[in-house]
C-alpha cells in the first residue's frame, strides 16, 4: 500500500505544475474506477488527482462519501439527488437504471483521502488550504507526501498556512540523515520568521540525559543556534512594530472618545459626566443608520457609515444644545454641583436607552470594505478597521483643530474661553458660544462613538466603560490643549500596550491609572500647562 | 455654658436624644414581640433600617470632608469597601470548616487551587486584628494618597477625578481572581460572628445596635469638630484656601486630619454593613456607587452633618420602594433628583425647611415691626 501512495503522491506532486486546464475528465482515467483491478483504481485516483480542478475534487469526494456510481457500460457518474453528473461530459443527466454505486475498500479510501488532503493544499481559497495543512500537521507526516508539501509550500502566499508548512518541511529536513543537509535547512530557515519552528530548533539544541548533544554535529549545531536567534530577532521586530501600531490604535480610540471632552471639559470646565452617554448615543445612532440601510437600501449597506457620521453628529449635537440650555448653563462657575448634574442625566440617558433598544447590546457590523486586514514582517496582521479609525482620528483632530483655529467660531470660543467677561464687553454673544461650543463637544463625542461601534459592543454601558479613561487622557494631556490631548491619548494607547505582555491587561490598566495619578501629584496641570498667574 | 450645650441647641439634644431612643427600640420590638403583633418589627425592615445607618454613617464621613472642608471625594466607596472587605476577611475565616469544599480555605481560595492564605491573610483570623484593618486599611491609604494630593495643591474637580481614578483602579484590582479577594464574587456566605451565628435575631439586633452607636458616635464627633476651632479653619480652607494660607496657615495638615477621619468612619461603616448585609463584592468600588453616596450628602443638605443623615434615609427609602414598585423608573427617578438638587435645592432638605422658617421669622419680625421693614435683617 505504501508503495502505491507513494506512487500517486509523486505523480500528484510531479502533475502539479501543469495544471490540466480542460473542463472534464477523461473518461480513459474515469473507467478503472469502475473496474475490479486494485492498482489500477489507486492508480486512477492518483491521475484524477493530479488534474487538481474541481471536477477531480468532485469526483473524489465523491469517491469517499459513496455517491460515486458506475453503469453497466464502465461510465461513471456523481450521485447529485434523483439526478447524476457525468464528470466525462460536465452535463446532469437522469440516473440511468442500473447504475450501482462503487465499493470502496479501506485501501483505496486511504488513496483517496490522502489525494484529496494534497488537493486542498493547492486550492485557490486559503481557508481551505490552511484547513488541509493544519489537518497534515495534526497526522504525522508521511515522508511520501514531502515534494507535494513542498510543492505547496512554494506556491503559498497566505502566512500562517506557510508557516504550518513550513514547520511539516522542517521537521522532516531537520531530521534527514545526512548533517550537511540538515545544515542546508537549518540556513534557509534564518529567514523565515517562523515562531513554530522554535521548538524544533531549541530540542536540537538540547542535550539528551545521558549528556550527549541530541544533535551530533558541532556545525550544524552552530546553524541551529544562528538561525534560532534570527528567528528570535525577527519575532521580538515584528512583535515590537505590532505593539506601536496596537498601541497608536488604542491611542485614536482614547483620543476619539476624549476629544469631545477636551472641549467640553477642556475648554469650557464642565466637568460632564454624560459625556460616556454621548459617546453611546453616537454608536446607537450608528445602529439605527444601519437598521434603516438593512431596510431600505442593502445594495448600498457597504457605505451606511458615509450616512452614520453625519447622523451621529447633528444627533449627538442636538442632544448637547439641549443638555446646555436647560441644565447646564444654570450652573457655570460651580463645577462640582456640574458633576452631579451632567451624572444625574447620564444616568437618564443611560435608562432611556435601555428601555428603548433593551438592555442588550445591539449588533453593529463593520461594513465588509473594512473585514480584514493587511499582512506585514511575515506574520503581523494589521486590521483594516483599526486603520480606518486610526486616519479617522487624524481627521476629526485635524477638523477640531481647524474650527478652533481657523474660524470665527473657534475664535470666539478661545475668547469666551480665556476671558468671558472681555469678551462679553466687545459684543461677544457668550451664551450662543457656550451652546455651540458645548454642541460641538458632544457632536464630536457622537463621532467618536460612530468609531467605537465599529470596535467594540454597542450597549447601554457604553460610556461607562469609556468615561474614566476619557477624564484621564484630558487630564494627563492638561486641560484646555489639545495637543495635549492627542499625546495624553497616543501616550497612555503606546504605555498601555506595552505593558499589558508584562503585567496582563487588567494590571496594566491599573499601572497606568495609578501612573496617572502620581503624575498628575507631581504636574497638577497636566503634561501642557496654560501658563498664566491667576492664584486658583 | 458647658461643651456640650455648645455641640447643639436645646431642642436639637431633645431631638438628638429621641431619635436616638426610638431607633434603638426597633430591635427590642422585632425581639420582643411575636410575628403578626401590632407592633413586631421585621427582620427585614430592621434590616434595612441597619444597612440605612451604614449608607447614613458614610454620608456623614462624606458631609465632612465636602460640606465643611470643600473637598468633593468620588472615593469613598472605595473606603466603604476596604473597611467591609477587612471585615469580611474575619467573616470568611470565621466559616471555618463549613463552606462548600469543607476546607479550612475559603471556598474561592480551593477553587483557584490555593494551599495556603497568602501572606496579607495572616492573623485575620483574629476579630480585633480585623477591627484594626478596618480602620488602618482605609486610614493609612487615605492618609498617603491624601498627603501626596494636598500636598501638590490639587483641588476642586482634579481632587474629585484622581480619587475616582483610584476607585476605578482598585475596582479593576479586586476584580481579579489572582489579589486573593474572591474576584468577581467577592466574599459571602459568612456563617458566623464571633462565635454567634450571623442570621441569628439576636446577632442582628447586637449588630444593629452597635451600627446605631457608631452612627450617633460619629454625628457627636462631627459635631464637636466642626465647632471646634478647628471646624472653622476647615470651612476656611472650604471659602478661601489661598486667603488662608496668605494668613499664614498651612491647609495641608487640616486637610489630611479630616480627609483621614472621614475614610476612617467610612471604613468603619463599610465593616457594619458587611454582616448585616452579608456580602462585599467589588461592584462597590465602581464610579457609580460613589457619586451615589455624595447624592445622598446633596439631598439631605450639605454641610449640616444631619442633613447627610436624612438624605441617605431618603434616597435610600425612595430605592428600596421604587426598586420594588417600578424597577424601570428608579434610574429616571435617581437621575432627576441629581438634576433638581443641584438645580433647585443646592442647601438639600434641611436647606428648603430653613427657607421656610426664615420667611416666617421675617414675616414675623415685619408684622411686629412694620416701620423697620425697610431693612431686611441682612442688613446686620
Amino acid at each position: 500500500m505504501a508503495h502505491s501512495l507513494k506512487n500517486l503522491l509523486a505523480t500528484l506532486a510531479f502533475c502539479l505544475t501543469a495544471f490540466s486546464a480542460q473542463a472534464a475528465i477523461d473518461p480513459a482515467l474515469l473507467r478503472p474506477l469502475a473496474g475490479d483491478d486494485p492498482d489500477a483504481r489507486i492508480d486512477a485516483v492518483g491521475r484524477i488527482a493530479a488534474q487538481a480542478d474541481d471536477d477531480a475534487r468532485k469526483v473524489l469526494q465523491a469517491l469517499r462519501d459513496d455517491a460515486l456510481m458506475a453503469t453497466p457500460e464502465g461510465a461513471v457518474l456523481v450521485l447529485d439527488g434523483e439526478q447524476a453528473w457525468d464528470p466525462a461530459t460536465g452535463k446532469t443527466i437522469p440516473l440511468p437504471d442500473g447504475a450501482d454505486g462503487i465499493v470502496v475498500n479501506n485501501r483505496l479510501r486511504a488513496a483517496v483521502e490522502g489525494a484529496l488532503s494534497g488537493m486542498a493544499l493547492l486550492s485557490p481559497d486559503a481557508a481551505q488550504r490552511k484547513e488541509a495543512a493544519s489537518a497534515l500537521q495534526a497526522r504525522s507526516l508521511d515522508p511520501e507526501q514531502l515534494p507535494l508539501v513542498r510543492t505547496a509550500l512554494a506556491k503559498e502566499t497566505d502566512p500562517a498556512t506557510k508557516s504550518i508548512l513550513q514547520t511539516l518541511v522542517a521537521g522532516a529536513d531537520l531530521h534527514a540523515s545526512d548533517p550537511a543537509s540538515r545544515r542546508a535547512a537549518l540556513i534557509e530557515l534564518a529567514d523565515s520568521g517562523n515562531a513554530a519552528l522554535r521548538p524544533q530548533l531549541q530540542a536540537m539544541l538540547a542535550k539528551n540525559d545521558d549528556g550527549s548533544w541530541a544533535e551530533p554535529d558541532a556545525a550544524v549545531r552552530a546553524a541551529a543556534a544562528s538561525t534560532l536567534r534570527a528567528i528570535d530577532g525577527r519575532v521580538s521586530r515584528a512583535e515590537f512594530v505590532g505593539n506601536i501600531f496596537y498601541g497608536v490604535s488604542l491611542g485614536s480610540v482614547l483620543l476619539l472618545a476624549a476629544l469631545g471632552l477636551a472641549i467640553t471639559f477642556g475648554l469650557m470646565g464642565i466637568i460632564n459626566m454624560a459625556h460616556g452617554e454621548l459617546l453611546m448615543i453616537g454608536a446607537y445612532t450608528t445602529y439605527l443608520v444601519q437598521s434603516l440601510f438593512r431596510a431600505y437600501f442593502p445594495d448600498a449597506l457597504d457605505w451606511y457609515l458615509a450616512a452614520a457620521l453625519p447622523a451621529a453628529f447633528i444627533v449627538a449635537f442636538a442632544v448637547g444644545v439641549v443638555l446646555e440650555r436647560s441644565v447646564i448653563r444654570w450652573l457655570y462657575g460651580r463645577p462640582l454641583e456640574t458633576l452631579l448634574a451632567t451624572w444625574g442625566i447620564s444616568l437618564m440617558l443611560m435608562q432611556l436607552v435601555r428601555t428603548v433598544f433593551g438592555a442588550q447590546n445591539v449588533e453593529v457590523a463593520n461594513p465588509s470594505w473594512m473585514a480584514g486586514g493587511v499582512t506585514v514582517l511575515g506574520s503581523l496582521v494589521l486590521p483594516y478597521n483599526r486603520i480606518v479609525i486610526i486616519a479617522f482620528a487624524v481627521l476629526v483632530v485635524g477638523a477640531v483643530w481647524l474650527i478652533l483655529n481657523k474660524t470665527r467660531l473657534g475664535l470666539f470660543v478661545r475668547a469666551v474661553m480665556q476671558n468671558r467677561r472681555m469678551a462679553d464687553c466687545v459684543g461677544v454673544p457668550t451664551g450662543r458660544i457656550d451652546m455651540m461650543t458645548f454642541g460641538l463637544g458632544s457632536g464630536i463625542a457622537g463621532l467618536g462613538g460612530v468609531a467605537l461601534s465599529q470596535l467594540g459592543n454597542v450597549g447601554p454601558d457604553l460610556g461607562q466603560a469609556y468615561i474614566v479613561d476619557s477624564f484621564m487622557v484630558v487630564v494627563l494631556g492638561g486641560v484646555g490643549q489639545l495637543a495635549g490631548t492627542v499625546i495624553g491619548a497616543l501616550g497612555l494607547g503606546e504605555v498601555n500596550k506595552f505593558l499589558e505582555p508584562l503585567a496582563g491587561a487588567v494590571m496594566a490598566k491599573i499601572c497606568i491609572l495609578v501612573f496617572i495619578i502620581i503624575f498628575i501629584q507631581r504636574r497638577p496641570q497636566g503634561l501642557f500647562a496654560l501658563k498664566g498667574r491667576s492664584v486658583e | 455654658m458647658n461643651r456640650a450645650s455648645l455641640l447643639f441647641t436645646r431642642p436639637a439634644w431633645i431631638a438628638f436624644g429621641l431619635a436616638t431612643v426610638a431607633a434603638a427600640l426597633l430591635p427590642l420590638l422585632n425581639l420582643v414581640f411575636p410575628e403578626g403583633h401590632a407592633l413586631h418589627v421585621s427582620g427585614y425592615a430592621l434590616g434595612l433600617v441597619g444597612k440605612f445607618m451604614c449608607y447614613a454613617l458614610a454620608a456623614l464621613a462624606l458631609d465632612l470632608v465636602w460640606g465643611y472642608t470643600g473637598i468633593l471625594s468620588l472615593g469613598h466607596g472605595l473606603f466603604f469597601a476596604l473597611g467591609a472587605y477587612a471585615h469580611g476577611m474575619y467573616l470568611m475565616r470565621a466559616i471555618g470548616r463549613d463552606g462548600v469544599y469543607q476546607s479550612l480555605l475559603p471556598d474561592f481560595m480551593v477553587f483557584l487551587d490555593w494551599k495556603t492564605y497568602p501572606w496579607y491573610w495572616a492573623m485575620t483570623d483574629s476579630f480585633w486584628y480585623c477591627m484594626a484593618l478596618v480602620v488602618l486599611v482605609p486610614g493609612v491609604l487615605a492618609f498617603v494618597f491624601g498627603y501626596f494630593a494636598f500636598r501638590s495643591r490639587i483641588k476642586g474637580v482634579y481632587f474629585s477625578i484622581i480619587t475616582q481614578a483610584l476607585t476605578y483602579a482598585f475596582m479593576l484590582l479586586f476584580f481579579r481572581n489572582d489579589t486573593g479577594f474572591g474576584g468577581n464574587n467577592g466574599f459571602t456566605d459568612f456563617k458566623r460572628i464571633l462565635g454567634f451565628g450571623i442570621t441569628e435575631p439576636g446577632t442582628r439586633a447586637a449588630l444593629y445596635l452597635a451600627t446605631l452607636a457608631c452612627l450617633a458616635g460619629a454625628l457627636l464627633l462631627c459635631r464637636w469638630i466642626v465647632t471646634s476651632r478647628l471646624g472653622r479653619v476647615l470651612q476656611a480652607v472650604r471659602d478661601s484656601e489661598s486667603r488662608l494660607m496668605f494668613i499664614g496657615y498651612d491647609p495641608l495638615w487640616f486637610k489630611l486630619f479630616v480627609w483621614t477621619l472621614s475614610a476612617v468612619l467610612c471604613g468603619i461603616a463599610g465593616a457594619l454593613y458587611v454582616p448585616q448585609v452579608g456580602i462585599i463584592n467589588p461592584s462597590e468600588m465602581s464610579p457609580a456607587n460613589s457619586i451615589e453616596m455624595v447624592v445622598w450628602a446633596a439631598v439631605g443638605g450639605r454641610g449640616t452633618l444631619v442633613g447627610p443623615i436624612i438624605g441617605a434615609f431618603t434616597v435610600n427609602g425612595l430605592k428600596s420602594w421604587f426598586t420594588a414598585a417600578f424597577p424601570d423608573l428608579w434610574l429616571f427617578a435617581l437621575g432627576m433628583l441629581f438634576i433638581l438638587v443641584t438645580l433647585f435645592m443646592q442647601k438639600g432638605i434641611l436647606g428648603v425647611f430653613d427657607q421656610l422658617k426664615r420667611k416666617k421669622e421675617a414675616r414675623a419680625a415685619a408684622a411686629a415691626e412694620p416701620s423697620s421693614a425697610a431693612h431686611p435683617k441682612e442688613a446686620a
